[in-house]
C-alpha cells in the first residue's frame, strides 16, 4: 500500500514537469492558433543555458534566471522573424516550418556546446532525500517542482483571468479582428504570448537538467508526451492541461510500476516483462484514445 | 629478356600508380545526432593512428574519406553505396549502431567490401550471418553483459534486479547477463526507449530488496538513471553494475559524482598498464585534450589492424584472399594486450571490471580486476567459417 502511494506520488511529480512543458504549447497553441513543434527545442535551451551558468557561477538559480531571459529573447526573435508569417497559413506549414527549427537548434547546440551531455547537479540546499514513505528517501528537489508547479498553476490563473493583460489575451484569441478593431494591437501581443510560452518551456528544461541528461533532442520526446497532455486537456485549456497532465503522469507511472507484475501470474517472468513493458510504454495513448472516442474536444473548453 | 623487362617496367609503373593514388577507406560514422560524440571518438582514435604514421597505414598511403550516417540504416545504406561506386572503396570501417550495421554489413560484404567493425557486434554477424570479409575489433554485443554478470556472481551478490530498454539490444544484453550470473533474478525490467524518467521503476526496485543491480541503458537514458538513482539515495544501499557504456570517459563527465563507486565491464580502460595502450592514451590526450574512451582505443586498434593487413600484402587489397588472412592473423599491438581473432573473426580476448572513482576533481574509471581470459563470444558455434 505505501508502494502504491509512494508510485501515485511519483505520478504526481511526472504529472507537474510535463504540464510545466505543456502549459507554455497550449497558450500557443491555443491563443495563437500555432502548432509549434520547436516548443522542446526551447525547453532543450533552458537547460543548456542553465547547466552552462550554474556550472561557472556556482549558483543554480542565476542559471534557471539565465535561461529564462535567454528564452524570453529568443522567442521574441523567433515570432518576429518565422512564425508572424505562419498564421494565415495552414497547419502543415506550421508543422514544417517548426520541425525545421528543431533541425536548426539541435545543430546549433551542437556547433556551441559539442555532442556531448553537459552536467549539472541539484542545487545543494535541495540535495537531500525526506522520509515520506517510511522506507527510504525521496529526493526533495523533487518534491520542490511539484511545489512550483501548482505555484505556476495558481499564478497562469490569477494572470489569464484577473489581470489586463489576460483579459486582452482572451479578447484576441476569441475574435481576432474584432478585438484590433478595438485598438488592441495584435502583433505584440502575440509576440508576448510566444515569449512566455518560450519562458515556461525554457523553465521546465531548466527544472529538467538537474534530473535528466542535457543532451541534444532531449526536447523531442517529452514534446510528444506535452501534445498528448494538451490533445487531452482540451487545446488552449490551462486548467485542461493540468488536469490531463496529471492524469499521463499517474496512468504512465502506474502502469511501469505494475503491468509487468500484472503479468507475470501469468506468463514466465521474461515473458511477461517484456509484453507488460510494451504495454505500459503505449498505455497513455490508449487513455488518449478513450478520452477523444468519449469526449472529442478533451476534457475541458477553451481556457 | 623483353618480357622480363616489360614486366619490370610495368610493375614499376603499377608501384608508382599505386604510390601516387592513396588507398581509399570508407569511415561511415554517427557524428550528429546527441549519439555523434561517439563517432567522433571512434574516428578520432582511427585518424590518431593515421597521423602517427604520417598519413600512412602499413607503410601505405591512406585517405579516410569520413562520412556521417545519421545514426539511420537507410542512410548508412545510402553513403555506403556511394563509397562503391563513386570512390571505388573496397575496405569498410566505423559503423557504431548495430541496427545501422545489420542494413549496411551483409550488403557491402555480399559486394567484395571489406569491413572492420569497430563497435557495433550484432549476434546475428557474429554467428549464422558471419562472413569472410566481416571483422570485428571491439566486442561482441553481449561481451560487456557477460563480463558484468560474471563479475556480479563471482563477488556473491545472491539476487540481481536487472533493467534494460524494450528493443532488440536490450533482450541480448539481459540475456548475456545472464548467461553468466547463477543468483536469483529480484526483477527483470524493459523500460521504454528513450524514458527519461524512472522514478517508478526505482520505487519498485527498492521495494524487491535486491542485493545487487545491473542495467544497460545507453546514452542519456543512462544518465538519467544512474542520476535518478543516486538522488534516491539508493547507491548508499544496493550497488549498482553496468556494461562500460554507460560509464566512459564522456558520460562520466555528465554524471558526475553519481556514477562513484559504479563497477562496469570493459573490454580496455585508460589504465590498462602496457606500452601500447600508455602511448595511445598520451597522444590521445596530448591531441584532444580529453581522456579516450573505449570507442576511441576501439577506432585506434581498428586502424592498427588495418595496418597490419596492409603491411603484410605490401599494400595490395585486391588479393583479397592474402588480404584476410593477414587480418585473420591479427598482428598488430592492441591497447588491449591480449588479442585474437575466433573462427568467426571475432575477438578472443580479456575482459576486465572497472572502478568510477574521484580523482581530484575528475570522475574516472579505475582497473578494478580482470573478470575474463580469453573470453569468446556465445555464438562462434554457429558461424560456418
Amino acid at each position: 500500500m505505501i508502494l502504491f502511494i509512494e508510485q501515485l506520488f511519483n505520478g504526481l511529480q511526472l504529472g507537474v514537469t510535463l504540464f510545466l512543458l505543456a502549459s507554455g504549447l497550449t497558450l500557443v497553441f491555443g491563443i495563437m492558433g500555432l502548432i509549434n513543434l520547436s516548443h522542446g527545442s526551447l525547453y532543450m535551451v533552458g537547460a543548456y543555458v542553465t547547466a552552462t551558468v550554474t556550472n561557472h557561477t556556482g549558483n543554480f538559480f542565476l542559471g534557471i534566471c539565465a535561461a529564462l531571459v535567454c528564452a524570453a529573447i529568443l522567442g521574441v526573435i523567433i515570432e518576429m522573424t518565422i512564425m508572424r508569417r505562419l498564421y494565415h497559413r495552414d497547419h502543415l506549414y506550421q508543422v514544417l516550418a517548426t520541425f525545421g527549427l528543431i533541425l536548426f537548434f539541435n545543430e546549433s547546440v551542437r556547433i556551441i556546446w559539442g555532442s556531448q551531455p553537459l552536467f549539472i547537479d541539484i542545487p545543494q540546499s535541495l540535495n537531500f532525500t525526506v522520509n515520506l514513505f517510511g522506507q527510504g528517501g525521496y529526493p526533495a528537489y523533487r518534491i520542490a517542482i511539484i511545489v512550483l508547479g501548482i505555484v505556476i498553476l495558481l499564478a497562469l490563473f490569477v494572470l489569464i483571468f484577473y489581470s489586463k493583460i489576460g483579459m486582452l489575451t482572451r479578447a484576441g484569441s476569441s475574435n481576432r479582428e474584432m478585438a484590433q478593431a478595438l485598438g488592441i494591437n495584435i502583433n505584440r501581443l502575440y509576440t508576448g504570448i510566444f515569449a512566455f510560452g518560450a519562458v515556461l518551456s525554457a523553465l521546465a528544461g531548466g527544472l529538467a537538467g538537474p534530473i535528466y541528461a542535457v543532451e541534444i533532442g532531449m526536447g523531442e520526446s517529452v514534446l510528444i508526451l506535452a501534445f498528448v497532455v494538451i490533445v487531452i486537456g482540451g487545446i488552449g485549456s490551462i486548467k485542461g492541461s493540468f488536469i490531463a497532465a496529471l492524469l499521463i503522469g499517474i496512468v504512465d507511472t502506474l502502469g511501469r510500476a505494475y503491468l509487468p507484475a500484472f503479468f507475470k501470474t501469468f506468463m514466465s517472468a521474461s515473458d511477461g516483462a517484456v509484453v507488460g513493458g510494451s504495454l505500459a510504454s503505449i498505455a497513455i495513448y490508449l487513455l488518449m484514445a478513450v478520452i477523444l472516442v468519449v469526449k472529442p474536444q478533451g476534457l475541458s473548453s477553451k481556457l | 629478356m623483353i618480357a622480363r623487362l616489360v614486366i619490370v617496367i610495368a610493375s614499376v609503373f603499377i608501384s608508382v600508380t599505386a604510390w601516387a593514388e592513396p588507398l581509399k577507406i570508407g569511415f561511415l560514422t554517427t557524428l550528429s545526432t546527441k549519439a555523434g560524440y561517439l563517432g567522433e571518438d571512434i574516428r578520432d582514435g582511427f585518424m590518431l593512428a593515421v597521423e602517427q604514421n604520417n598519413g600512412q597505414l602499413g607503410g601505405v598511403d591512406v585517405e579516410v574519406i569520413v562520412k556521417d550516417d545519421e545514426r539511420k540504416p537507410e542512410k548508412g545504406i545510402e553513403v555506403a553505396d556511394k563509397f562503391v561506386k563513386k570512390d571505388s572503396v573496397t575496405l569498410m570501417t566505423g559503423i557504431v549502431f548495430s541496427n545501422v550495421a545489420m542494413a549496411v554489413v551483409p550488403k557491402m560484404v555480399n559486394q567484395g567490401v571489406i569491413y572492420i567493425s569497430p563497435n557495433a557486434g550484432p549476434s546475428k554477424l557474429a554467428g549464422e550471418l558471419c562472413h569472410k570479409n566481416y571483422f570485428n575489433v571491439a566486442w561482441q554485443n553481449d561481451n560487456l553483459h557477460e563480463a558484468t554478470g560474471q563479475h556480479v556472481n563471482a563477488a556473491g551478490y545472491k539476487s540481481a534486479y536487472i533493467l534494460a530498454p524494450n528493443y532488440p539490444a536490450g533482450k541480448d544484453a539481459l540475456a548475456g547477463f545472464k548467461r553468466f550470473y547463477q543468483g536469483e533474478i529480484a526483477g527483470e525490467v524493459y523500460t521504454k526507449l528513450g524514458q527519461s524518467d524512472y522514478s517508478a521503476e526505482l520505487a519498485a526496485l527498492r521495494a524487491a530488496e535486491p542485493e545487487s543491480v545491473f542495467f544497460f541503458l545507453p546514452g542519456g537514458m543512462g544518465i538519467n538513471f544512474v542520476k535518478q538513482y543516486s538522488q534516491a539515495g539508493l547507491n548508499e544501499s544496493i550497488p549498482l553494475f553496468g556494461p562500460a557504456f554507460s560509464f566512459d570517459e564522456r558520460i562520466l563527465g555528465a554524471v558526475g559524482d553519481a556514477a562513484v563507486g559504479v563497477m562496469n565491464g570493459s573490454q580496455w580502460s585508460h589504465d590498462l598498464d602496457n606500452e601500447t595502450n600508455n602511448q595511445f592514451v598520451e597522444a590521445f590526450k596530448a591531441k584532444y585534450e580529453r581522456t579516450p574512451t573505449l570507442y576511441a582505443s576501439q577506432g585506434y586498434d581498428a586502424a592498427n589492424l588495418i595496418a597490419s593487413a596492409l603491411a603484410a600484402t605490401g599494400g595490395d587489397v585486391t588479393n583479397q584472399d592474402a588480404f584476410i588472412a593477414a587480418l585473420e592473423k591479427a598482428e598488430f599491438d592492441s591497447v588491449r594486450g591480449n588479442f585474437k581473432f575466433g573462427s568467426n573473426h571475432h575477438p578472443i580476448q580479456d575482459i576486465y571490471i572497472r572502478e568510477v572513482i574521484k580523482d581530484g576533481d575528475k570522475v574516472t574509471n579505475k582497473l578494478a580486476g580482470k573478470v575474463f581470459e580469453n573470453h569468446q563470444d556465445a555464438y562462434a558455434g554457429d558461424c560456418s567459417l
